[in-house]
């Protein structure tokens, strides 16, 4: 096996609706500021940046890299964007590994940011996503395509609203513990009946919230951190697997991958399991962050990585093996239900498993944690990368 | 620091006119013209896919007949959205997807004559499997607007 990559630095903004004290590259500059912080380097320490931005729409700045790039530093360095929608963030980590993996570089820096909470409409920009040929006539957007997996996840193996509850009851909690997150209120089965239809089973509670804020990580070489005899965490497994367009092929008859379930993102952990030598994820994984903006996907999401039995994850999520204090917590930083920066996203999923085997997760630490595991969601479902990383 | 924190409001309004190519073209034709709906049928595996398209996504071969598929077909899965969205229609409306008789995958379409003011006694009625038949608008555009979905049930 090749030498290993480390992560030496990470910043994460305290994330929430409006940083209207900021622009973009403000929130930009942010994050790599307590990423070099953290990583104990100034920019002329950097060699390439990797640079995490989601559709252009939803900060409303066409390629909003052109901007972004001085907020990295990146004038005279190898510079690359990233795009592959909600998993932009775990593809730009990605990206950063591979740089070093392939000898390119020793030290590499991702970054970037998003202000969902400027764009008027999410879902207005989501809906641009469908072709204008087929689909896009539709009312589709990323909340009603999730809740027609929820339909499909229902049927097939009995999930119900409260078990939906659940999982938002149980992120919340978390969330409360990690200064981080956007929505750190705690709250019951109850509120999230109360709380209204958004999109049939999904309910406004269980729906994430439009974050704004950035994330920034340091990637090395294991020979730079050997020999500065550096502080560092492993990324020992890479994966990444892609689905079809069409929705409605994930249905009917002689499909292979159903739209209940996270087909792609299973083909994607059993990558990054492989290369990291993982066969009992069950008994060899510590904690997972998960790519979930909807209470339901959460459960298909646990099922890929390997953590429950397809159509076994409620009732082990009731049985209370994924909070905090489980068997495997999944998303103790409240996961993306409570914070959704959309281009950062799923970098804040392996920044966090990061600082879990670091032991350096804070309020919401789990206790002992030496491996873990990271994943990313984008496009109709279609784009999924995964890491595991460890101590 | 303290200072007055500006705010600007920019919009995007940007017409694009896309060329839908000689598949989707044919399928509009037929379904404005003729108010009947075709999948493609990819030759390797046998399935029709529709919507239909130039190529098998599944075994990357280009597809060859074409197949008229429905009116009747079967539930796979639906939404009923309460919320208001820009740009997008007022809420309640209830879509979704259905395999119709003689395709292999789904199609999306609005399902229409289901009363949504109960979310839990509408989702019931539109439960996946329920049989469905296709409806045709009078005037037809060529889009999918053109058809939808309602319960054979009532």
């Amino acid at each position: 096996m090749s030498a290993r990559v480390g992560i030496i630095g990470i910043g994460q903004s305290n994330f929430q609706a409006r940083r209207n004290d900021a622009s973009y590259p403000d929130l930009v500059r942010e994050a790599v500021t307590v990423a070099l912080g953290d990583a104990k380097l100034d920019f002329d320490g950097i060699e390439a940046v990797v640079y995490s931005l989601s559709p252009d729409a939803m900060v409303g700045i066409g390629n909003a890299e052109r901007i972004g790039v001085d907020a990295v530093g990146a004038r005279n360095k190898r510079f690359l964007r990233i795009n592959t929608g909600g998993a932009t963030g775990i593809s730009s980590v990605a990206a950063a590994y591979y740089h070093v993996a392939a000898g390119a570089c020793d030290v590499v820096l991702t970054a970037g940011a998003d202000k969902v909470g400027e764009c008027g409409d999410s879902q207005t920009v989501l809906n641009k996503i469908w072709d204008p040929t087929y689909e896009r006539q539709l009312p589709l957007g990323t909340i009603n395509m999730l809740a027609m997996s929820a339909v499909r996840y229902m049927d097939k193996y009995g999930m119900t609203e409260e078990d939906m509850a659940r999982v938002v009851v149980k992120n919340r909690m978390q969330a409360s513990k990690n200064p981080h997150a956007h929505l750190k209120k705690p709250t019951t089965v109850e509120e999230v009946f109360k709380s209204r239809y958004i999109s049939w089973p999904i309910k406004l509670f269980d729906c994430c919230p439009q974050s704004s804020g950035g994330c920034a990580m340091v990637l090395a070489s294991e020979r730079y951190i050997k020999e500065r005899n550096l502080d560092a965490v492993w990324i020992t497994g890479v994966g990444h697997c892609s689905e079809t367009y069409y929705i409605g092929d994930r249905m009917g008859t002689g499909y292979t991958a159903d739209h209940a379930d996270a087909y792609a993102l299973r083909g994607s952990f059993v990558r990054a399991f492989k290369m990291a030598g993982i066969t009992k994820p069950r008994d060899q994984v510590d904690v997972a962050e998960l790519y979930a903006p909807f209470s339901n996907t959460e459960f298909h999401s646990i099922e890929a990585a390997g953590l429950a039995e397809l159509g076994q994850s409620p009732a082990m999520l009731r049985e209370g093996q994924f909070q905090l204090g489980g068997k495997i917590p999944v998303n103790p930083s409240g996961g993306v239900l409570c914070t959704n920066a959309i281009a950062v996203t799923a970098m804040v999923r392996v920044a966090e498993i990061a600082l879990q085997v670091w032991d350096r997760a804070g309020g919401h630490q789990v206790a002992g944690a030496k491996r873990g595991i990271a994943s990313g969601n984008g496009g109709d479902h279609q784009f999924f990368g995964t890491m595991v990383v460890e101590a | 620091m303290s200072t007055e924190l500006l705010m600007r409001q920019e919009t995007w309004n940007i017409t694009y006119t896309h060329a839908l190519g000689e598949t989707a073209s044919w399928f509009y034709v037929q379904l404005r013209d003729h108010a009947k709906l075709y999948g493609k049928r990819d030759a390797k595996s046998g399935r029709v896919l529709i919507p239909p398209r130039s190529f098998s996504d599944q075994t990357l071969e280009p597809t060859t007949d074409w197949v008229e598929v429905g009116p009747g077909g079967v539930i796979e899965t639906f939404s009923i959205v309460y919320e208001e969205f820009n740009g997008l229609p007022p809420p309640p409306y209830a879509f979704g997807y259905v395999k119709l008789d003689g395709a292999d995958t789904a199609i999306g379409g609005y399902f229409k004559g289901v009363d949504l003011s109960d979310p839990k006694a509408a989702s019931a009625k539109l439960k996946i499997g329920t049989r469905v038949t296709t409806k045709f608008a009078e005037k037809r555009a060529g889009d999918v607007l053109d058809f939808w979905f309602e319960s054979d049930a009532g």
